[in-house]
């Protein structure tokens, strides 16, 4: 179940843009019409009647973006995002709907947090949000959480993310349970007692340094584990955030032999390696860590062959001040909703390692996929859920941009090619960037 | 008398000197160890004067910020700055505001309100030093930064291994034991191959990090390599390292009968050396430590003269007076 605050229908006329749907295998330049928040129309020289007209000329009209693992610091931490401010900052990165991640304080555990948050969320939030729950009371891996309940209160899926489910016998339980409350388990693959203390990679570059690693055997094992679990109990899992060669080969082992897991990658670990951390900014600093130049492009290899169908930012926002420290004192996260797409298109589109439509379908139809959603598309007759992009301009990014509230970015004043210009999500235009500078 | 120099230069108005700092080996030339080699000796010379106190620093500001315990570093900086007049200011963590919580940014922010021209900092997280450095104006030495870098460390190694065998290039060093948590290993390793010598890290298998040998160095977990070294440089064994659920090494006793430093493991000709505080009777044997080949008392006196060398060099940009008289000795 997914709300937002949408209840205006508009009416809306892209013109001349090229409408690239990757799943209908369109590429063709045409006005896309929208009545009522509903594609009307497809056609070139469409009459733009009373319509609020986007001029798409030079612009890609592709499927809104959905962004599969999304922290909005709600309930608790409203200093470094809220419902309101999230959204809003997914509107601007081009997506159209976001799952939200239960580890907040409290924990989203019991049906009346959950319930609170699906209510604020039809007042607050800009695009649609679905939240998941925890898997145990908490987070603290002892008991389940009250999921049939959960899940009546509109749980999209569970899971502890931030923290692995480290009992093998607990994630069984929940695995057996989800047969009642027909949702997917999300899980963050790590075997706490290889990774303890780990700041980064562990590597070449965390022996140089004298960070303590935190090995990509730590994802991997676990990920071998869950794997195994899910294959037994005969449910589908996803995997949330790999970043390790080995655990792409693993996740390609079990599937081929039968288990139904999907999995996500992020645009940081896709664009970025371990010896990026030798500048020891604090937003090099997340969890799992950027790993070594092997594992990147097992990621992107598998992010092209499909292994993994969905990118999702782990936009983790943080407070300045808790960033704004040295590297081993700083909490492992770095925002990424309205960055994701440009450092994308610059790091992997422009320099040739995947096809645009690649990237446009991992980022849209892949995520929806991955927790059984409705995919956006282009066609007559769908909820416009749409994002216009434009990949032409550059633009630098700046803390003062943001439209989350906390600007822990790794992409700080870098110069990114490729814009989102505006974001129509469930039938209204919820985004629409100023074409001066 | 002898030390009045004529000025060669037309009195031009003076350039702000570009801020300089010590925060890492890598920041260093080989030409830049040579040169503060060359002060270093010129400053071991001015101790042995009955008036051990130099003018060169008077006016300056050190300060020096230790959030963690030093008894060697912390006087040695100290005295090293108090020998060349400078004015002094020591903030431990302890008793300081930064018990109250405040950051390390506002600690800096704070501290450079009063135009330091030098901040040594001892921190235990790695970068705190570069932290510093961009949000002070003072010039920045890393006084040991988590399990990084502890530069001035490895310099006062360098001097003394010369000062003993007389020379650099092609020295042959064992570094036993902990590298994985040190940074004194790290910054030593460094400056090895820096001037050329030759380093290999021995120690168990969990605490030798795979990777190390990047930074110029062979790495193996067999004692008996110790054998084919010039120096035998052992590292501090910490007790937190058998904690349950690190298990590094199974127990200090077993680690010391397989890596621990006896007199009968060294050969005849090696120094041995340690940064100090030593575990005697855990890494190193005591007899090997009250041993005429350690040269432990050494790297203390060294440490003194290098870090004096070291404000000196960040403060002054011209030419180092003595150089010419020491440059033999040195070359």
């Amino acid at each position: 179940m997914l709300v937002s605050n949408s209840r205006r229908r508009e009416n809306v006329l892209v013109k001349g843009a090229r409408v690239l749907d990757p799943v209908a295998g369109m590429d063709t330049v045409l006005d896309v019409r929208i009545d009522c928040g509903v594609i009307a129309a497809l056609g070139s020289d469409l009459d733009s009647n009373e319509h609020h007209v986007l001029e798409g000329s030079r612009f890609v009209l592709a499927p809104g973006f959905v962004d599969p693992h999304v922290h909005l610091r709600t309930p608790g931490r409203e200093d470094e995002e809220t419902i309101a401010s999230g959204t809003a900052a997914a509107a601007a990165g081009g997506y159209c709907a976001i799952l939200a991640m239960p580890n907040t304080d409290p924990v989203v555990d019991s049906a009346a947090v959950l319930s609170a948050l699906v209510d604020a969320a039809r007042t607050d939030a800009v695009v649609r949000v679905g939240f998941l729950a925890a898997i145990s009371v908490g987070q603290e891996g002892e008991r389940l959480t009250e999921m049939a309940d959960l899940a009546d209160a509109g749980a999209v899926a569970f899971s502890d993310d931030g923290l692995p489910v480290a009992s093998a016998g607990l994630l069984r339980r929940a695995l057996q349970y989800a047969v009642i409350t027909g949702r997917k388990l999300a899980l963050h693959c790590e075997e706490p007692t290889l990774s303890r203390g780990g700041q980064m990679h562990e590597g070449r570059v965390s022996a140089e340094l004298g960070f303590a690693g935190y090995p990509a055997l730590a994802e991997s094992v676990m990920i071998e584990r869950d794997l195994a679990l899910a294959a037994h109990e005969r449910r589908p899992v996803h995997l949330l955030h790999l970043s390790a060669a080995t655990s792409v080969e693993a996740l390609r082992r079990w599937r081929e032999l039968g288990v139904d897991a999907t999995a996500e990658v992020t645009p940081h670990h896709l664009c970025l390696t371990d010896d990026a951390v030798r500048s020891l900014d604090p937003n090099l600093k997340m969890n799992p860590p950027l790993r070594s130049v092997a594992d990147r492009i097992a990621l992107l290899e598998a992010l092209r062959d499909g292994t993994i169908g969905a990118i999702a930012t782990d936009h983790a926002p943080h407070a300045r001040e808790e960033k704004d420290v040295p590297f081993e004192a700083a909490p492992f996260g770095v925002t990424g909703l309205e960055t994701a797409f440009a450092a994308l298109y610059t790091n992997l589109v422009e320099p040739g390692l995947i096809p645009l439509e690649t990237l446009l379908q991992r980022l849209s139809d892949g995520p929806a996929r991955s927790y059984g959603l409705e995919p956006p598309r282009v066609a007559v007759g769908e909820r416009a859920n749409l994002v216009l992009l434009d990949t032409e301009t550059t633009w630098k990014v700046r803390e003062d941009a943001f439209r989350s509230r906390s600007a822990n970015s790794w992409l700080l004043g870098q110069t990114l090619r490729g814009r989102v210009a505006a974001t129509v999500a469930d039938g209204r235009v919820v985004f629409e960037e100023s074409l001066v500078g | 008398m002898a030390d009045i120099r004529m000025m060669r230069e037309p009195l031009l108005p003076p350039e702000p000197p570009p801020r300089r700092h010590l925060l890492s080996i890598s920041d260093l030339a080989r030409g830049d160890v040579e040169r503060l080699f060359a002060t270093a000796r010129s400053f071991e010379q001015s101790l042995e004067r009955e008036v051990k106190k130099l003018p060169t620093l008077r006016g300056r500001t050190v300060v020096t910020l230790f959030f963690e315990s030093s008894t060697r570093t912390s006087s040695s900086f100290e005295l090293a700055a108090k020998r060349l007049s400078a004015d002094t200011m020591s903030i431990k963590a302890a008793g300081s505001a930064v018990d109250k919580g405040e950051s390390l940014r506002d600690t800096a922010l704070t501290l450079a309100a009063y135009d330091p021209d030098v901040i040594v900092i001892r921190h235990p997280h790695i970068g705190a030093p570069n932290l510093v450095a961009a949000c002070s104006g003072a010039s920045v030495v890393n006084a040991g930064d988590g399990k990084h870098q502890h530069p001035t460390q490895a310099l006062l190694d360098l001097y003394t291994i010369q000062r003993a065998l007389g020379r650099l290039e092609g020295v042959h060093v064992a570094i036993v034991g902990d590298a994985l948590h040190s940074r004194v290993a790290r910054s030593l390793v460094q400056a090895l191959a820096l001037v050329g010598a030759r380093t290999t890290v021995v120690g168990p298998p969990a605490l030798v990090p795979a990777g190390i040998e990047a930074l110029g160095c062979e790495t193996t977990f067999d004692i008996e390599a110790i054998a084919g070294a010039d120096v035998v440089y052992v590292l501090r064994m910490q007790r937190e390292r058998m904690d349950a659920g690190a298990a590094f090494v199974p127990s200090l006793r077993e680690y010391t009968t397989r890596w621990g430093i006896t007199p009968e493991r060294l050969r005849p000709g090696q120094v041995l050396m340690h940064p100090g505080p030593m575990n005697r009777g855990v890494e190193v044997d005591p007899r090997a430590a009250d041993d005429p080949r350690s040269l432990v008392q050494a790297q203390v006196r060294a440490g003194l003269v290098v870090r004096m060398a070291v404000l000196y060099d960040l403060l002054t940009t011209g030419p180092v007076p003595v150089e010419s008289a020491v440059r033999e000795e040195v070359a």
